[in-house]
């Protein structure tokens, strides 16, 4: 809502300069976006009459005129306008004026003709954006030789409110002055609305089919109108200051009402209408060509304005191209209707419009105003079309009205709501001044809310009202009391938090990537995987949800490469969303991605690129903070975005939960990343169930260590070789090391030495050496029995 | 006997003479050794009178002794000058950089959320979390936001289909707290949240915390108590001016916009705060009835406060972070500076 500061002080005037009765209305809870002037800077401008006017001698499109400025003196002035005539009154600048921009009217000589000063068009005075037609021809009643700022107020300033929706009562000059009234306790002064004489018996037949949705409907006639004339000046400033271009009389009236009473209104042409306004629901398959030109399918779910012919308009949105008013207008048809604010919601949006009209029916228009609305309409036309109205028509259904009815306030929840008791003068004084009527008994108000508080209908709603116009900086401040209360605390699981701390000390950058990612580069990743897509994505690059962690990551890297970062280490926790709507589970997930040198460059850094070990050690590190790192296994398996040989399946107790690999060569070439680049994504939850430690008694006897190296075929994964060790080497063995995988010089092609640091101990007594040799015996035969091993001499 | 004075002597030299802790040996071994002349000497006193041996060995004896300490003394200084050198040898340059990882670090988002969250777990809330893929009903009717209301035109939410969406606010997740558990109910809801808003201001994605507090007798003055204490702990700032201001919001009532003073200008009016001294930075209210009994608790009983607040804003007034779209490019450069 955007309306000048001028027009509301004839309303409402409080004592306060134009910054500060903004900062009043945003204080009232009517954010003041911006407070601008309503022309630009410019001074040495008067009203002056131009006088006479003749062919530059040596110019074709320029003409010599002499202008009366008031001085008493004719002045010469050179003006190349088309549209500059005798008798005209024109916004004249003087030598020694400032125009916009810092533009300086000096003496001149055009073509050899002396010039002094400068006719104005309106761009050129800031009044008009982009570059007019012509000069700027005022009314032939402007007072020549007064200050053009003077006289047509341009020393004012507009002030645009970005309302909540809920007050759609403010979305008017009278909904606003009420507003400042009541908060700077100033009084409001409504303009006069006198009822309008029928001055025939014109009429047009009404009839409401659906009173749900149009509860009231005030039509009027108004016969012989001239819609040829211009719009008053005052009128076509006052819009233009609001925001409202000038169309024709008819459509600035209508504006012009909506903007002062908060009542939208229509003016149909008379003579294109036909039999009688029907107000119903479309029929499904009627058509209707808006006055927009775009042409709507309608339902039974619009309501319209229709005739016997079809659907006019679709009611409280916008009217029809074929009934709207045009030059050759005789005979007005004036509406003004109350829709409920239920069957217009929506409407506007379904058929891709947002109009004035539907803005204000949506949040709800005053049920009350529409007749003042009608009449304030008639009075203004009359004064400028001219014509003879007629008597109003009017039906009305009163049960579906809004019913406005009384709302008790209790005083104690007064109190404990808002932490403090007001004085009941001040109660009263906001009611009153909101409009409300409010009476007491015993220790609860009653309160008559006004037909155009929509959002006003229970306690609380009278409550912030009262804090609202109060003040909320006057109300006291404190601090909640409550009981302290120890919860249990979970020991056991591991805070995420520590995860991401324990990340961020081996050398990872946290991330944090879009939750949609694209389809394409997701469909590369996850092949097979499904995952919801957005109806209305902000991009297509941005619209399918991320079924891994993977694409973001893999984003980020690229976002990183391209920009000379070499080394990257990043790791992001957030949801992963799997499975088509019906069938989603969102699952929160940690993930990692390393790339580029082992170390940070350095003095004494290794230069090796990173590989699939440097990561799984990280990953190790993350597991291992659950204290059951035996529960997790790594199991060679295949997935689309890793390299086959590469890559391992994350298994807790035999559960997948996550991956970690090499990402594929295949998918690197067509990301045209260059560098290896290995990948883990991990469910959080996995991560962060642990045990509380155990304590187990320390013995006191010597431990026993053998060191043993097995030989066998390359293929043989090293975990399992080591579990059927152990699985062998009895309830003694305490610890146990691989200190050394070789392959090479001494040991015959495809096969490898694994060797194994094992550690015994009993906890009451010393082990003697036939008993270690025999567990040795044990785990040789197991080793060589599953896995084809044997002990390297 | 009569060459002592000269063996001594000659002793005296070798020993001044030594460079090393080996030639020193070699001297010692020289004269003071099984073998060594000054022993010989003392092993010769059998051939003597018995009147001269006493007095004999006792010279011999001095004489040994004197050069013990004088090979004593040579050996500390030899040693000295052994560590000295070594300690030399073995300088380094303490200036280079250690070896080994260099510490990653947090987003600022996440920095920004844990510091949030932290503040109010002092005070006795709970952190909840909730899905991000919402249903019409926790996203917007239990919050007292019916279809085609126009505060659903207020948050331009992303759509699965006709009602399933991308949360708008982290605020179903107050809704399933409040269906789940009986107050006291005290907790800060961190998390994504989705509006399908890009441009130099916005973007699709961003984290908010909303926090909850639903117990009897709980006052607008208490929320407005909780949220300048927030706001001074939050900027490290106990004189930061905090005003509130009425506004809408369908889930609360009264509802209020909380402005700071701008914290780039303190108040004198910049670029960021658009000159006017003050910024914008979160949303609040008590609790609205309905809320209340969509979610099942007696709103004649309890009354509560909630409020909500950009993650990425705060970040910025924190740390000074001029452009909103830098959070989600993850560029190392600008990771790296919240390390």
């Amino acid at each position: 809502m955007k309306f000048s500061e001028a027009w509301l002080r004839e309303w409402v005037s409080p004592a306060l300069e134009t910054q500060a009765l903004a900062d009043a209305i945003t204080m009232a809870g009517l954010e003041v976006d911006a407070v601008e002037p309503v022309a630009a800077t410019f001074h040495g401008v008067v009203v002056a009459t131009v006088t006479d006017k003749s062919p530059h001698p040596d110019a074709d499109k320029l003409n010599v005129c002499q202008v009366d400025d008031g001085s008493g003196e004719p002045v010469q002035v050179v003006c190349g306008a088309p549209n500059v005539d005798i008798g005209q009154r024109v916004p004249f600048a003087r030598v020694g004026a400032v125009l916009p921009e810092d533009f300086k009217i000096k003496k001149a000589k055009l073509r050899g003709v002396e010039s002094r000063g400068m006719i104005c068009s309106a761009s050129e005075l800031g009044l008009e954006e982009g570059r007019s037609e012509g000069i700027y021809v005022l009314p032939p009643d402007a007072p020549t030789g007064q200050d053009f700022r003077t006289w047509l107020g341009l020393d004012d300033h507009t002030i645009d409110v970005d309302l909540t929706p809920n007050r759609g009562d403010c979305l008017s000059l009278r909904g606003v002055a009420r507003e400042v009234g009541s908060v700077t306790g100033t009084k409001v002064s409504e303009p006069t609305v006198s009822t309008v004489v029928a001055r025939n018996n014109a009429q047009f037949p009404v009839s409401v089919h659906d009173g749900e949705g149009c509860p009231r409907y005030l039509g009027r006639v108004i016969r012989d109108v001239d819609v040829t004339v211009k719009t008053p000046l005052w009128m076509r400033e006052r819009l233009r200051r609001s925001g409202i271009r000038s169309i024709d009389p008819a459509v600035d009236v209508t504006n012009y009402v909506m903007l002062e009473l908060g009542q939208p209104m229509h003016a149909f042409d008379l003579d294109s209408l036909e039999g009688g306004i029907e107000v119903r629901r479309a029929a499904v398959g009627e058509r209707l060509t808006l006055l927009d030109g775009q042409e709507v399918a309608l339902d039974d779910s619009t309501l319209v304005i229709a005739d016997r012919s079809g659907p006019l308009a679709i009611a409280g949105v916008m009217g029809g191209e074929s009934t709207g008013v045009t030059s050759r207008t005789r005979h007005l048809f004036l509406e003004a209707a109350f829709f409920s604010p239920l069957v217009v919601a929506g409407k506007a949006r379904d058929f891709g419009l947002h109009t004035d009209a539907s803005h204000r029916f949506e949040r709800g228009v005053d049920p009350d105003i529409t007749r003042t609305a009608m009449e304030r309409a008639t009075e203004l036309l009359l004064s400028i079309v001219g014509g003879a109205p007629g008597p109003i028509t009017e039906v009305r259904n009163p049960a579906t009205l809004p019913h406005r009815g009384s709302v008790e306030l209790r005083r104690d929840r007064l109190a404990s709501c808002l932490g403090v008791r007001l004085a009941d003068e001040e109660i009263q004084r906001i009611f009153r001044s909101l409009g409300m009527t409010s009476s007491v008994s015993g220790q609860t108000w009653h309160v008559q809310v006004p037909s155009w508080r929509f959002d006003v209908s229970i306690e609380e709603d009278l409550i912030e009202e009262l804090a609202r116009i109060h003040g909320y900086n006057r109300l006291p401040a404190t601090r909640p009391e409550a009981r302290l209360w120890l919860k249990a605390d979970d020991e056991a699981t591991q805070p995420l938090k520590r995860l991401r701390r324990h990340m961020v000390s081996r050398g990872y950058q946290e991330a944090v990537t879009y939750s949609f990612v694209s389809p394409e580069l997701q469909s590369l990743i996850v092949p097979e995987g499904v995952s919801p897509a957005l109806a209305n994505p902000i991009s297509s690059d941005m619209s399918v949800m991320r079924h891994s962690l993977f694409p973001g990551l893999i984003k980020a890297l690229t976002h990183n490469l391209n920009r000379q970062q070499h080394r990257v280490r990043l790791f992001e926790t957030g949801l992963v969303f799997q499975g088509a709507l019906d069938d989603l589970t969102q699952t929160s997930m940690f993930g990692g991605l390393i790339c580029g040198p082992r170390s940070a460059e350095g003095w004494s850094a290794s230069r090796e690129g990173v590989d699939f070990f440097d990561l799984k050690g990280d990953l190790e590190s993350l597991m291992a903070m659950s204290g059951c790192m035996e529960e997790w296994t790594f199991v060679s398996a295949s997935h689309p975005a890793l390299h086959p040989g590469r890559s391992a399946r994350l298994e807790r107790n035999g559960v997948a939960v996550g991956w970690l690999g090499a990402l594929h060569p295949d998918i690197r070439s067509q990301l045209d990343i260059k560098p290896d680049v290995y990948v883990f994504e991990v469910e959080q939850e996995a991560l962060t169930r642990g045990v509380i430690p155990k304590f187990k008694p320390l013995s006191r006897y010597p431990e026993v260590r053998r060191d043993l190296a097995f030989l066998v075929d390359e293929s043989v994964g090293v975990t399992p070789l080591v579990e059927a060790i152990r699985a062998q080497a009895g309830e003694w063995l305490t610890r146990w090391q691989l200190f050394d995988v070789y392959q090479g010089a001494g040991v015959e092609a495809g096969a490898k030495s694994v060797a194994l640091g094992l550690t015994w101990q009993h906890p009451s007594r010393t082990l003697n050496d036939e008993e270690i040799n025999q567990l040795i015996a044990d785990v040789v035969q197991a080793a060589q029995a599953r896995f084809g091993a044997r002990l390297r001499s | 006997m009569d060459h002592l004075p000269a063996l001594v002597n000659e002793a005296r030299a070798a020993i001044a003479a030594a460079e090393d802790a080996q030639a020193l040996d070699q001297v010692r071994v020289r004269f003071l050794g099984k073998k060594g002349e000054i022993t010989a000497l003392l092993k010769g006193l059998g051939r003597l009178s018995a009147e001269e041996r006493p007095a004999a060995g006792e010279r011999i004896n001095e004489a040994k002794q004197a050069l013990q300490a004088d090979l004593d003394q040579r050996k500390q200084v030899i040693d000295e000058a052994a560590l000295a050198a070594q300690l030399e040898a073995e300088r380094i340059d303490v200036t280079l950089p250690g070896r080994g990882e260099v510490n990653g670090g947090l987003h600022p988002v996440t920095r920004t959320l844990e510091r949030i969250e932290s503040l109010f777990q002092h005070i006795g809330f709970e952190v909840a979390v909730g899905p991000e893929i919402e249903d019409d009903f926790h996203n917007f009717e239990a919050l007292n936001i019916p279809a085609h209301h126009p505060a659903r035109g207020m948050a331009d939410t992303f759509y699965f289909d006709a009602t399933r969406l991308l949360r708008t606010h982290t605020s179903p997740v107050q809704v399933r707290t409040m269906q789940s558990q009986e107050p006291p109910i005290r907790i800060v809801c961190p998390g994504r949240v989705y509006r399908s808003d890009s441009d130099l201001t916005h973007t699709p994605m961003f984290h908010q915390v909303e926090g909850l507090l639903v117990d009897e007798g709980v006052s607008f003055a208490d929320l407005k108590g909780t949220i300048a204490d927030f706001l001074h702990a939050f900027f490290e700032r106990d004189d930061l001016e905090v005003r509130f201001r009425p506004s809408y919001f369908p889930f609360t009532e009264p509802s209020a916009e909380v402005d700071i003073q701008c914290v780039m200008c303190r108040g004198e009016g910049c670029r960021v705060c658009s000159q006017s001294g003050w910024l914008e930075v979160m949303g609040c209210g008590m609790v609205h009835p309905a809320v209340f009994r969509h979610s099942g608790i007696d709103p004649e009983r309890y009354t509560g406060f909630a409020f909500g607040m950009g993650a990425e804003r705060l970040a910025m007034l924190r740390y000074g972070v001029n452009d909103l779209r830098l959070f989600f490019d993850n560029d190392l450069r600008f990771l790296s500076q919240f390390n």
